[in-house]
């Protein structure tokens, strides 16, 4: 919220001088109230590992994040530049490959990678689009400093958590919003529906029928998945309610089957197709990939997407961004230092205190190591691990992630913040929400905002111009 | 609409109406077990029979001291059928048919699970007894009301209604089972205070105490207890009350879909040929097996409407 000195940054001020005139009680209790609404909603999420009745619900901070109408053009501009890369980025590397001929990314990085899935080679996706959904995490470092830390390019979640908050803070603070003018979010659910109708197969006769696929109540985002089909207006369909009839994916429904055109999958391609990738998988729908590619339905995203947000490649996209729109990169990639190679090993060995490290296939802050956080002890046992398998790591610096503040006990206080926008793709263009989740690291000093990890939300403001 | 959200609905509301019933059970027997402690085994142990967790309670227990039965019958984790644990599933089948439900239904049985999971999270004080169960009885209404108000007339709320209506005859046929060698007329009993009060207590078993005397005076008899409850075309839990509701939702489901379902038929059938006999005819057939035939039917009667409405994937 505070600039370089102590003044309040422009996008702040209004905020700030409502805040001003405001009782800390009220905020205590607003607080409170925010809390019994979010829980009454069920937006809960479950923990793996912990007892399944133990449904916990996401930090929820009242203090909003504010960007100006100008800092979220230069972001979306560079979203969005990004995104069309990611895209061309796929369709080459399901075909002709041109970037690995060209000698800008390495084959083996491809080749020996579980994320490319080699069934995809030569489809085409309906309408030509992979990421139908992405959600680009970006942390800010400065005034004017952007990086994108993750391309989210497979099932990218949390975006019921953008729209929630929103819902929170119009309920909890109405006068704040008639005073100050932020951009709506509440669009998007109708926006993914047009956007995922506008990629039908083929085959599609009509209106296309969408439905959202979900592995079913236990998963820790079922909230989120039975939000969006509820919001769309479509059903919610498990692995169990699907068959394939005449060449079609067709739901069970009281009046018999009914085919599918565009299917919104919350599972990961593993589990999509046991007859055609993981035999063991009870979540997906047996065939599915066969009538995907002779036209018989859309699957979204699209499957084999995940090779564009693999750790590995990340390093890379910088080139990537350049070969295929021929334009120099609008926002900063996280210098990174790739374990597989010797040199940059042997330095991210030497530096292990100051860096972050991750696994390469790794989400949801699970297995990383974040040096300056660390004990002696939790550093030595990292090293051990990254020296036996070191291809499996990249290494980034720990950034100064910006602070925003949250509201606490004792009054406000800085926390270290993260931002997803999401991202819609279709054959119409790209649109992203102004706004997006900001994760919040609830613990201070902290740097991990993944709410397995005990981090937290706001609401993000882009203002009106 | 999914097979699996239509089975979702039916099963969320013969839940909740199934924790409804439990608080009732649990109401009468303690109200017996509070002022005819000499009868309270028995009464309780007929609760728990209408429950049909009598086999369970004997697993864990060699009596029938009021607290154990009443934590058994309302949290216990080796009681399946459990208020807490019925709850549960009731809460897991509207969150896995929320995309049906509206906001309102939704939030009312969220609430409603968080609510008893707060009041029975240790066990209930029998001097708090009264107060837990008015309160599951008040989150049922909540429930209820939101779904009255608030959601659309369409296959859905035929779902939801089904299900309310089969379980509600399934628990009130069950209670008539368990007791009705109370109601079966006897000379040498009539009239005398025992009788009166064992009657009375069938009556709260199902909230109908007070409407029977405002209907038959203090002519309280044998068979117009068993009239009230099989017969009665207005009083909400009977037999022939909960029947022409089926059978109203399935009609609707059949107009709807454009379909003539063997359920719908079926319900038909039971209005027509069960419910539609004079008392007297059920006691001369037997009012034991009379019931038993009910509750056949009913079952029936349920598998049907899973196998019309594909609730399931049927192999083949």
């Amino acid at each position: 919220m505070l600039g370089s000195g102590e003044d309040v940054r422009p996008p702040y001020q209004e905020y700030k001088n409502w805040l001003d005139g405001e009782d800390v009680k009220r905020l205590h209790r607003k607080s409170a109230e925010a809390e019994a609404f979010l829980r009454k909603t069920g937006i809960t999420f479950n923990v793996y590992g912990e007892d399944e009745a133990d449904e916990r619900l996401i930090p929820f901070d009242v203090v909003p994040r504010v960007l100006s109408a100008r800092e979220w053009r230069k972001l979306s501009k560079g979203i969005e530049q990004r995104v069309r890369a990611i895209n061309a980025f796929l369709y080459d590397i399901y075909h002709r490959q041109e970037i690995l001929r060209a000698g800008r990314v390495p084959v083996e990085l491809i080749a020996n990678n579980a994320a490319f899935l080699p069934q995809m080679i030569g489809v085409n996706p309906p309408g030509g689009i992979y990421t139908h959904i992405i959600g680009t995490d970006i942390v800010r470092t400065g005034d004017d400093e952007f990086y994108v830390l993750e391309d989210n390019a497979r099932t990218p979640s949390g975006v019921s958590y953008m729209l929630e908050n929103r819902e929170t803070m119009l309920q909890m603070f109405p006068e704040l919003f008639a005073k100050i003018k932020v951009q709506e979010v509440s669009h998007y659910p109708g926006q993914l529906r047009r956007s995922l109708a506008a990629c039908a197969p083929p085959r599609c006769e009509g209106k296309p029928v969408v439905a959202v696929l979900t592995p079913g109540i236990h998963n820790s985002a079922y909230f989120e998945h039975s939000f969006l089909a509820d919001q769309m207006g479509v059903e919610l369909v498990e692995g169990h309610d699907l068959k394939i009839v005449d060449g079609r994916v067709a739901m069970r429904t009281t009046e018999g089957y009914t085919a599918i055109d565009v299917l919104y999958r919350r599972i990961d391609d593993d589990y999509l197709d046991p007859l055609n990738f993981d035999p063991q998988s009870l979540l997906g729908v047996p065939g599915i990939l066969d009538v995907y590619r002779s036209g018989g339905i859309t699957i979204a995203n699209a499957p084999g997407t995940g090779i564009a947000d693999d750790k590995a490649l990340y390093s890379y996209m910088p080139d990537i961004v350049e070969f295929y729109t021929g334009e120099k990169p609008l926002l900063e990639n996280v210098p990174t230092w790739r374990c597989s190679e010797k040199d940059e090993l042997a330095y991210v060995l030497e530096h292990l205190e100051e860096l972050v490290v991750k696994e390469v296939h790794g989400s949801g802050g699970y297995g990383m190591l974040v040096g300056p956080a660390a004990s002696k002890k939790e550093v030595s046992a990292f090293r051990s691990k990254l020296i036996n398998n070191a291809s499996n790591y990249i290494a980034q610096p720990t950034l100064s992630l910006s602070t925003v503040p949250i509201f606490t006990k004792k009054g406000l206080s800085p926390r270290h913040v993260d931002l997803r926008p999401f991202v819609l793709v279709s054959p119409n263009g790209i649109s992203i929400t102004p706004g997006g989740l900001t994760r919040v690291a609830m613990t201070e000093g902290s740097l991990v905002v993944n709410s397995s990890q005990g981090g937290g939300t706001k609401d993000t403001w882009v203002l009106e111009e | 609409m999914l097979g699996k959200t239509a089975a979702s609905l039916f099963w969320m509301s013969r839940y909740l109406e199934r924790v409804e019933n439990s608080a009732r059970f649990i109401d009468a027997g303690f109200r017996i077990s509070l002022t005819r402690s000499a009868s309270a085994s028995d009464e309780w142990s007929s609760v728990l029979k209408s429950s049909g967790v009598i086999d369970a309670y004997r697993a864990k227990h060699d009596d029938f001291e009021s607290a154990k039965v009443i934590d058994f019958l309302l949290r216990d984790r080796d009681n399946a059928s459990s208020v807490m644990a019925v709850m549960k599933k009731a809460r897991d089948s509207a969150r896995t048919a929320r995309t049906a439900l509206t906001r309102e239904v939704w939030e009312a049985t969220n609430e409603s699970w968080m609510t008893l999971k707060a009041a029975m999270a240790k066990p209930v004080k029998e001097q708090d007894l009264p107060e837990t169960l008015g309160l599951i009885r008040q989150q049922s209404a909540l429930v209820r009301g939101a779904t009255l108000g608030t959601m659309l007339r369409n296959d859905g709320f035929n779902f939801l209604r089904l299900g309310s209506f089969l379980e509600r005859a399934d628990s009130t046929a069950r209670i008539l089972d368990v007791k009705y060698y109370l109601l079966l007329p006897s000379v040498a009993l009539i009239g005398s205070s025992v009788d009166n009060v064992q009657w009375e207590t069938i009556l709260r078993s199902v909230s109908a105490h007070r409407s029977f005397r405002w209907l038959n005076g203090t002519d309280i008899s044998a068979q117009a207890v068993a009239e009230y409850l099989i017969l009665h075309k207005q009083m909400p839990r009977s037999l022939t009350f909960c029947y022409s509701k089926i059978s109203d939702n399935l009609n609707y489901l059949d107009i709807n879909y454009d379909y003539k379902s063997r359920s719908a038929e079926l319900a038909h059938e039971i209005c027509s040929n069960v419910l539609n006999q004079p008392i007297e005819a059920i006691f001369e057939y037997g009012l034991h097996e009379y019931i038993v035939d009910f509750i056949a039917a009913n079952n029936r009667l349920a598998a049907q409407i899973e196998t019309d409405f594909n609730f399931q994937d049927r192999v083949g």
